[in-house]
């Protein structure tokens, strides 16, 4: 809580705040049924089996779209994860540095503490440097025999995400 | 908000929790009434700004002065609209994710100082909340292009999400100096601290602070989805990109999310780095609060909109280069610079 409240406010505690946050998600969704509601009264609806086709720019749809898709984005998902775990563990050193750092003895240990952590983490993120894993654009590895695929340049040959 | 519990407490005999859950109601409609008007006017903006930074006119027909009516006429089109699900499409979360995607643009704006006191939900969590609400856009992006069962879409989608969890570390790591200098994750601690003119900001604080604003600014300009780094809807190679297949009032909910996240994001801008609600000089002081806030909110979506419609559509490669081989380290320099800064100018800081 903060101890910026005026006088005679009314203190409702974390709970009453998320209460709060409750009545946004409800409030929320009753706008959108609103809006729905209000559409589907003022709309046509004709629906024909041409119109429910998937688009695909006026060609018959090739195929369902649900299929295996790129490493990479694996790839930045699992870069993601770790950072932001990171984050989550500086938010709080973040909040209580200020307090801590004048505090003769405590306050070194407590920055370099958090220096050393991100280190670590950098150290991890020169590791994915080095091994090429943050490049989008990824090198052909040469298949023994295959000279054709080699020749074709590396950002000809990605797929289009 | 303090007059607002008196009287449902007082006048209307409501107890504390009936009083409060009131009050929450009250102020949920509001945002999502700014929420809807943001993206009004936005749009009739955005279509200006663009339109003079190209040396054209814009919309100049509907309504009278300046075509200012253009997009409530765009808004009464889109209602009236047929509502298309593809056959072919998942249909439980077809119609789930432009909700949720709404949903995390309306909940992040509960925690957004107007003025102070006046703040839907005062977390003590309050920057934290913002960032981990609005992550909820992301999924919602994605199950709209999966869902949709469309390749442009799908394409769409994956970029989207790719892009917005890496701008998403830059965008949190900015932060970080902030909330070291104010000690506190509450968004009117992060305002108040900010008090006594404008080399009180947090932006002029220190240089370390100074950069972490413009690693901010582009986090977040990508966060958005918006050009330069608009790839997950390139108009020219992925049709709508995530909503394609999106009609009426459907894809309304993405559009209106992206105009609040718009504002949204621009709102936090200033709250962290440009003094919130406070005047930037003393003579300006007689404004309301709530009025210097929205100002400075809007300019910095003026200034959004200046580089969407200045610089050309980045590649996706360079935009994963830029995130994580320029901003990332820059943004971890910056949080371990503010640190020995603080502790060089010793606890005046």
């Amino acid at each position: 809580m903060t101890n910026n409240l005026p006088v005679g406010a009314v203190d409702v505690g974390v709970t009453g705040h998320f209460a709060t946050v409750l009545v946004f998600v409800l409030v929320g969704f009753a706008f959108a049924g609103l809006a729905l509601g209000v559409a589907k009264l003022l709309r046509p609806s004709a629906p024909n089996p041409n119109k429910l086709t998937t688009y695909e720019c006026g060609e018959l749809p090739r195929g369902s779209s649900w299929v295996r898709f790129n490493v990479r984005f694996y790839l930045i998902a699992l870069f993601f994860i770790v950072f932001d775990v990171e984050i989550i563990f500086l938010f709080p050193w973040a909040v209580v540095f200020k307090q801590l750092y004048p505090v003769p003895g405590l306050g070194a240990v407590v920055f370099w503490e958090m220096v050393i952590f991100l280190s670590i983490l950098s150290l991890g993120l020169a590791y994915v440097w080095v091994k090429g894993d943050l490049d989008w654009v990824k090198k052909l590895i040469e298949r023994p025999g295959g000279t054709d695929q080699a020749a074709v340049p590396a950002d000809e040959e990605v797929t289009a995400p | 908000m303090e007059a607002m519990y008196a009287f449902f407490m007082d006048k209307a005999g409501m107890g504390q929790a009936g009083a409060h859950v009131t009050v929450a109601a009250i102020m949920a409609t509001l945002m999502f009434i700014v929420m809807a008007l943001c993206a009004l006017v936005f749009t009739w903006m955005e279509r200006k700004v663009a339109a003079f930074l190209q040396s054209r006119w814009g919309p100049m027909r509907t309504g009278r002065w300046q075509g200012w009516a253009q997009a409530v006429a765009d808004m009464l089109k889109i209602l009236g609209k047929e509502d298309i699900i593809p056959a072919e499409a998942d249909k439980a979360l077809f119609i789930f994710a432009p909700l949720l995607v709404l949903l995390g643009s309306l909940l992040a704006w509960a925690a957004i100082p107007w003025a102070p006191g006046f703040v839907a939900a005062d977390l003590d969590l309050g920057l934290f909340y913002i960032f981990a609400v609005s992550s909820m856009v992301i999924i919602g992006i994605l199950m709209a292009g999966w869902a949709s069962n469309n390749k442009w879409a799908l394409y769409g989608a994956a970029r989207g999400a790719a892009q917005m969890v890496s701008y998403e570390i830059p965008l949190a790591l900015a932060a970080i100096p902030v909330v070291m200098y104010t000690g506190s994750l509450n968004t009117q601690d992060i305002v108040i601290a900010q008090q006594g003119g404008i080399w009180n900001w947090f932006i002029f604080r220190n240089p370390f602070l100074f950069v972490s604003f413009f690693l901010y600014f582009v986090a977040s300009i990508a966060e958005t989805n918006r050009g330069p780094f608009d790839m997950p809807e390139t108009e020219s190679e992925l049709v709508a990109g995530y909503h394609t297949e999106y009609t009426g009032m459907r894809f309304a909910f993405f559009f209106l999310s992206e105009y609040a996240n718009l504002f949204l994001v621009s709102m936090i801008a200033v709250l962290l780095f440009l003094g919130g609600w406070w005047a930037p000089i003393p003579g300006l002081d007689f404004l309301p609060a709530a009025l210097t806030f929205v100002i400075k909110g809007v300019l910095m979506v003026f200034l959004n909109m200046w580089v969407r419609w200045t610089l050309p559509r980045v590649r996706v490669d360079q935009l994963m280069h830029l995130c994580w081989k320029v901003m990332i380290p820059a943004a971890l320099i910056c949080t371990v610079g503010a640190g020995l800064w603080m502790m060089a100018s010793g606890a005046a800081g």
